[in-house]
């Protein structure tokens, strides 16, 4: 493999300060601590983690909208640590949103929705009526959709809006942040139908950030567990998920709810702590209490 | 079939909004036997929830007009039931477990109060008497059921001052309250994060078992039919389309849409092929 990776994050930290109530700084919130995965040209990467972990602060700040505290965002190899946010680094990469709800401006047509990324990029205006009507049928839209509102539209259909929106200016990596958690599980399906084929089609990189593993493991080709700011463990999604070498992840996959034997005999045993399923903390906690090594 | 503890025969409801007549539940039947886990599942819009409402007498009406069925709970009929005896039973021998959100507590009022006022309400209607004290002490013994460590602690405490998953099991404290023999569970822990959802469910599946209480859980996520019951309910458009034992309903679906329902769900194993596939009915 001689091709540049799409993505490289390096050694990326993002620390938050604690202050006094008299705005003394007194500590630090590391809520990214040294993050570092890299994601190969049109690979759809996986970053599972719960709330707290840290995922949606990695997605801000690969969007330019936080600034890191200490690292490097290599994209298609070049260093945009200091440029994210800029229009030019806005045409290669967009994001999906988890609330389909409230990402589009209720007030404005979904084709002035879709219109607002080629405006901002000086997309030529005669052209941008025959974009939109493209950028539908992309995601398997209607035409006349443009003139209706968000608000005629299902949670599923407000989600394909959104992904109309981040294709316009024809980026190269999308940061999915949980574009399916509010769907129904059928219309989830679908629309992770149509973004496998809009990757194969468009040549895209994803990284796809959720707390589903279950979807994760069908969707993402690498994946990374997040703990606490940490990737905890990372590799091929089919390994990782097969043979979970870190308490956390164990404890993650022991607590998906399944639908099939298979799929429970699969699930790591989890030891019980008082009768309860242990929480990550006391599960970590009992594991440096024994003294068992833990990072591989 | 009369020893089920709920019964729901041909429930029919409707919906009249602006004119329009929604029939959102067409004939929907299903039992709930003492001591039983039974699962209703659906996606948004099945109508699921009307029908938890229906049973619970929660339906507003209007819009909401029950056309047709019955709803039986021990062999005693709900509709005909004077308003004061349906409400000797709502959140007493039939109990609700609402979803997390912050929604459902009051955020100004201590856990403790909150639970006592339940305890006092439902005493009154059952025309037993209990003092302050003895309704604290009750408090605290439910605390602790759900296993919360420091029970007196919790009951000092305001809802903004526990976690998610702590909300949760207060939640479902109060459904044990006034001892119920059926428990309905709306969705719970699905606005908690997965670790914290499994410690949810195990407790709630404990203490069901532990108590002989029967449990009719409503949700759209089928791994949580799978965890929490031992016969399902799959809705779909306000008609049930197919019930049966869960695992084997699981394991050999024969509704068209259960089918594409089960086919739809991610699985841990891998395999679930993503790309085209064909309309889900």
């Amino acid at each position: 493999m001689t091709a540049r990776p799409m993505l490289e994050l390096v050694g990326l930290s993002k620390h938050f300060p604690v202050r006094s109530p008299f705005g003394r700084i007194t500590g630090a919130v590391r809520a990214v601590d040294t993050v570092s995965l890299t994601i190969p040209r049109g690979g759809v990467y996986g970053l599972a983690g719960e709330s707290g972990s840290g995922k949606s602060t990695i997605a801000r700040m690969i969007m330019g909208l936080t600034r890191p505290t200490a690292g490097d965002i290599l994209l298609d190899g070049e260093n945009i640590t200091g440029q994210a946010g800029t229009r030019a680094y806005g045409r290669k990469v967009q994001m999906v949103f988890q609330n389909p709800g409230s990402s589009l401006n209720p007030r404005r047509t979904i084709g002035q929705s879709i219109a607002v990324p080629l405006e901002a990029h000086a997309y030529p205006r005669a052209g941008r009526a025959a974009r939109i009507g493209e950028l539908l049928d992309m995601v398997q839209l209607p035409a006349d959709f443009a003139r209706r509102y968000p608000h005629e539209l299902s949670g599923g259909q407000k989600q394909r809006v959104a992904i109309a929106r981040a294709l316009a200016v024809a980026p190269k990596l999308i940061v999915l942040d949980e574009p399916t958690s509010a769907l129904d599980v059928s219309v989830q399906a679908r629309l992770i139908d149509l973004l496998v084929d809009l990757g194969r089609q468009l040549e895209l990189t994803y990284l796809f950030i959720s707390h589903d593993l279950s979807l994760m493991r069908n969707f993402a080709e690498e994946v990374g567990v997040l703990y606490l700011g940490r990737i905890v463990e990372t590799g091929p999604t089919a390994s990782v998920f097969e043979h979970p070498a870190h308490d956390y992840t164990r404890l993650l996959l022991a607590s998906v709810p399944v639908i099939s034997a298979e799929e429970e005999a699969m699930r790591p045993r989890i030891e019980l702590i008082d009768g309860e399923i242990p929480t990550a903390e006391k599960l970590l906690a009992r594991r440096q209490a024994s003294h068992l090594p833990q990072d591989p | 079939m009369s020893e089920a503890l709920l019964s729901v025969r041909d429930l029919s409801v409707e919906f009249v909004t602006y004119g329009q007549t929604n029939k959102v539940l067409r004939g929907v039947s299903l039992d709930v036997p003492a001591h039983s886990q039974v699962a209703l599942v659906g996606e948004s819009g099945s109508g699921k929830s009307v029908t938890m409402k229906a049973i619970m007498g929660l339906l507003r009406s209007p819009p909401a007009r029950i056309t047709g069925g019955q709803l039986l709970y021990d062999g005693r009929d709900l509709q005909t039931l004077p308003h004061r005896e349906r409400l000797k039973l709502r959140g007493t021998s039939m109990s609700m477990v609402f979803q997390d959100p912050m929604s459902s507590l009051n955020p100004v009022f201590t856990i403790g109060d909150q639970m006592g006022t339940i305890l006092k309400y439902a005493d009154r209607r059952l025309g037993r008497v209990r003092s302050g004290r003895e309704r604290q002490a009750r408090v605290q013994e439910v605390l602790s059921q759900v296993r919360m460590r420091e029970p007196e602690r919790v009951a000092r405490s305001y809802p903004i001052m526990l976690s998610g998953g702590m909300r949760q099991r207060v939640l479902i404290a109060m459904a044990l309250l006034s001892e119920p023999r059926l428990l309905i569970a709306d969705e719970p822990g699905t606005a908690l994060d997965v670790t914290t959802q499994a410690q949810i469910l195990k407790l709630l599946k404990d203490l069901v078992e532990a108590r002989g209480l029967a449990l009719m859980m409503i949700t759209h996520n089928l791994g949580v039919v799978r965890e929490t019951s031992s016969y399902v309910y799959v809705m779909n458009k306000g008609v049930v389309v197919e019930h049966g034992p869960t695992a084997e309903l699981f394991a050999a679906p024969r509704d068209a849409y259960t089918q594409a329902l089960i086919a739809a769900v991610p699985r841990l194993t891998g395999g679930t092929r993503f790309g085209r596939r064909e309309a889900i009915p």
